[in-house]
């Protein structure tokens, strides 16, 4: 169990080494060896969501040096269920690849991508060090550039460029906040850091420094008003990294690395920083709102999906931004739900995508749910997840993000998101009616592959499981990741008193 | 603090460039600019005045030591940067391929 951080780095990476050379010999091979990678990274995180013991996180010394000095992983219960949230959806998009896949050229280049995207964003939910989270960060994000360009059609084509400048923005605002903070603590390691702030005053470079990181996070989650470039840039790339992109990448590259900086590192709280929770709150819900009030109006499947996970992202902004204990167990369950429930969507866009060739909902004519019976089921199952309903998965997130707002006291955000609950079911049922329902159809469609309907069976069976024993799922897998957070700068002691023994 | 307020000048200068320039090729260059900001922030926050090397053989005490980290960070930013730069140059020429310009004006067809 002590080098599993490691390896949770090794075998991706090292599978995004072997795919292209395989691929050459045989195209098979690298494609079993790809999903071989996945199916360990992903057997190993479900071992540590589950069996690490909470308040005893894993520190993985790099060269044995000792926790200040080196670069440290330091794995806890929030990074494991990161990694558990990354490494399902990531597996399950793979089974959808295999076949989707068929219609690109050059898919040796995409599983190559596609290892060092989950290599990145492996990384940034382990790593205890600053830079070296800047550092996965561009791993990853650079590997998304490529992916959502893969098409190579000039709409593809300019969205990866926009895409890229909005995110190099954001990388370079951080790095530039790493770059002052070395510059006032001499340290990198976050415990360290943590430490160091917590001897400093609030002086307007401390502030400054806060604002960058923020600023650098939200472009990365693409919260409103910094969300321009998703809708352009996740409907572009293929279905399985439409998937990845607004089910995982968003929030381990955003709201993850936002949430572990402030809550961890800064040591934040409501009563310390009220206006840090302010301002995530009118973040959040201007994204639920603005972005909801957007979705409305698309006429794209994608790119009406990729509106409703700005306003997803909002609902677990707003829940950080509120900060109590129901409130965080809501965002954390959110992530999970969201993800799984996005990424099915997204799927079966693909699927759609795959059989008929066409993402513009006003040239359907209704009545694809005959002819694809599973993506249909799927769709519709997942829309009503990702809106709220009970009994699934959604549902339960949403009703603790609502309860903790009301606990806090709350009203108005409490409202708004139980109100857009109903406009985000509105709007996903848009595509329902036109797509889904109805007598008549195109003709001579008939349901995808196989394994397409397999993956996205799986993720609807997960969705419902999730839902079904969500009570088992709250103190085993949530609560101890949402203690990490309320416990704040507590993660340096930890940290320092199992790393620092070397 | 001089070194402060002129590296974040040039980062403002290198923003300036992405924000306005219609030439794509332009917003690369303000891209590198960002970067090297960036890059002689850290460089110089490893420096003191009159420190010596930091090769200890005996600790001298009372010696003031420049800090060796930043040229490390520096090195890997660097390196990042080349990979940002080339990406970039290498989609501003499949898309000049596909459009013929590299003017951002003529290829604003999606819209936020």
């Amino acid at each position: 169990m002590e080098t599993f951080p490691v390896l949770l780095i090794a075998i991706p990476l090292g599978g995004a080494f072997l795919v292209p050379i395989l691929y050459k010999a045989w195209k098979r091979l690298a494609e079993i060896v790809a999903g071989l990678c996945l199916a360990a990274v992903l057997a190993l995180s479900i071992y540590l969501a589950f069996f690490l013991v909470p308040g005893k996180p894993l520190v993985y010394l790099f060269g044995n040096w000792p926790v200040p000095l080196g670069i440290a992983f330091a794995v806890d219960r929030l990074s494991a269920f990161m990694l558990l949230v990354v490494s399902m959806l990531v597996f399950f998009s793979y089974l959808f690849a295999i076949r989707y896949m068929d219609h690109f050229t050059g898919s040796g280049k995409f599983y190559t991508l596609y290892l060092l995207m989950l290599v990145g964003m492996n990384g940034v939910v382990m790593t205890g060090d600053l830079f070296n989270m800047f550092v996965f960060m561009e791993i990853a994000g650079l590997s998304s550039y490529a992916l959502v360009a893969f098409g190579t059609e000039a709409d593809e084509l300019e969205a990866g460029f926009k895409y890229m400048v909005m995110g190099e923005i954001a990388s370079l605002m951080i790095l530039l906040a790493i770059a002052l903070i070395y510059a006032a603590t001499s340290t990198l390691n976050l415990a360290d850091i943590s430490r160091a702030f917590a001897a400093m005053d609030k002086t307007p470079g401390f502030w400054f420094v806060l604002i960058l990181l923020m600023s650098g996070f939200s472009i990365k989650a693409a919260l409103v008003p910094f969300h321009s470039w998703l809708p352009d840039a996740h409907p572009s790339a293929p279905a399985p990294i439409s998937a990845l992109l607004s089910g995982v990448f968003i929030k381990v590259l955003g709201v993850y690395a936002m949430a572990r900086i402030l809550f961890n590192v800064y040591g934040v709280s409501r009563a310390s920083y009220p206006e840090v929770f302010n301002a995530l709150l009118i973040l959040g819900l201007a994204s639920i709102i603005i972005a909801s009030l957007l979705a409305l109006y698309q006429k794209d499947y994608k790119r009406l999906l990729a509106y409703s996970s700005i306003s997803q992202i909002g609902y677990i902004v707003l829940a950080l931004g509120i900060g109590n204990e129901l409130a965080l167990i809501g965002a954390l369950a959110h992530i999970l739900s969201h993800s799984l429930g996005k990424g099915l969507l997204f799927l079966t866009s693909g699927s759609v995508v795959y059989r008929v060739g066409e993402r513009d909902i006003t040239k359907f004519t209704g009545g694809l749910g005959k002819q694809m019976p599973w993506t249909s089921l799927s769709y519709n199952l997942g829309a009503l997840s990702v809106a709220g309903m009970p009994p699934f998965l959604g549902f339960f997130s949403k009703l603790f993000i609502i309860l903790g707002a009301v606990k806090a006291g709350f009203i108005v955000p409490a409202v708004v998101a139980g109100l857009f609950a109903v406009v985000t079911l509105g709007y996903l049922l848009k595509i329902t009616n036109k797509v889904f329902w109805g007598k008549e159809g195109i003709g001579g469609i008939k349901e995808s592959p196989f394994v397409m309907v397999f993956a996205m069976v799986c993720l609807v069976v997960l969705l419902v499981a999730g839902g079904a024993f969500f009570f088992w799922l709250k103190p085993h897998l949530l609560q101890p990741a949402a203690d990490v957070l309320l416990r704040g700068t507590e993660y340096a002691d930890i940290v320092f008193r199992i790393g620092a023994g070397g | 603090m001089i070194i402060l307020v002129a590296s974040l000048i040039l980062f403002l200068v290198g923003l300036y460039a992405i924000i306005t320039k219609r030439n794509m090729i332009k917003v690369a260059v303000g891209f590198s600019l960002m970067e090297y900001s960036v890059n002689f922030l850290f460089a110089i926050v490893g420096f003191r005045p009159g420190a010596l090397p930091p090769i200890l053989q005996v600790v001298e005490v009372g010696k003031v030591y420049s800090d060796p980290l930043p040229q490390a960070l520096v090195l890997t930013a660097i390196v990042i940067g080349l990979g940002v730069t080339a990406f970039m140059l290498s989609l501003i020429l499949r898309l000049y391929n596909r459009i013929g310009s590299f003017d951002l004006e003529e290829i604003k067809r999606l819209k936020g």
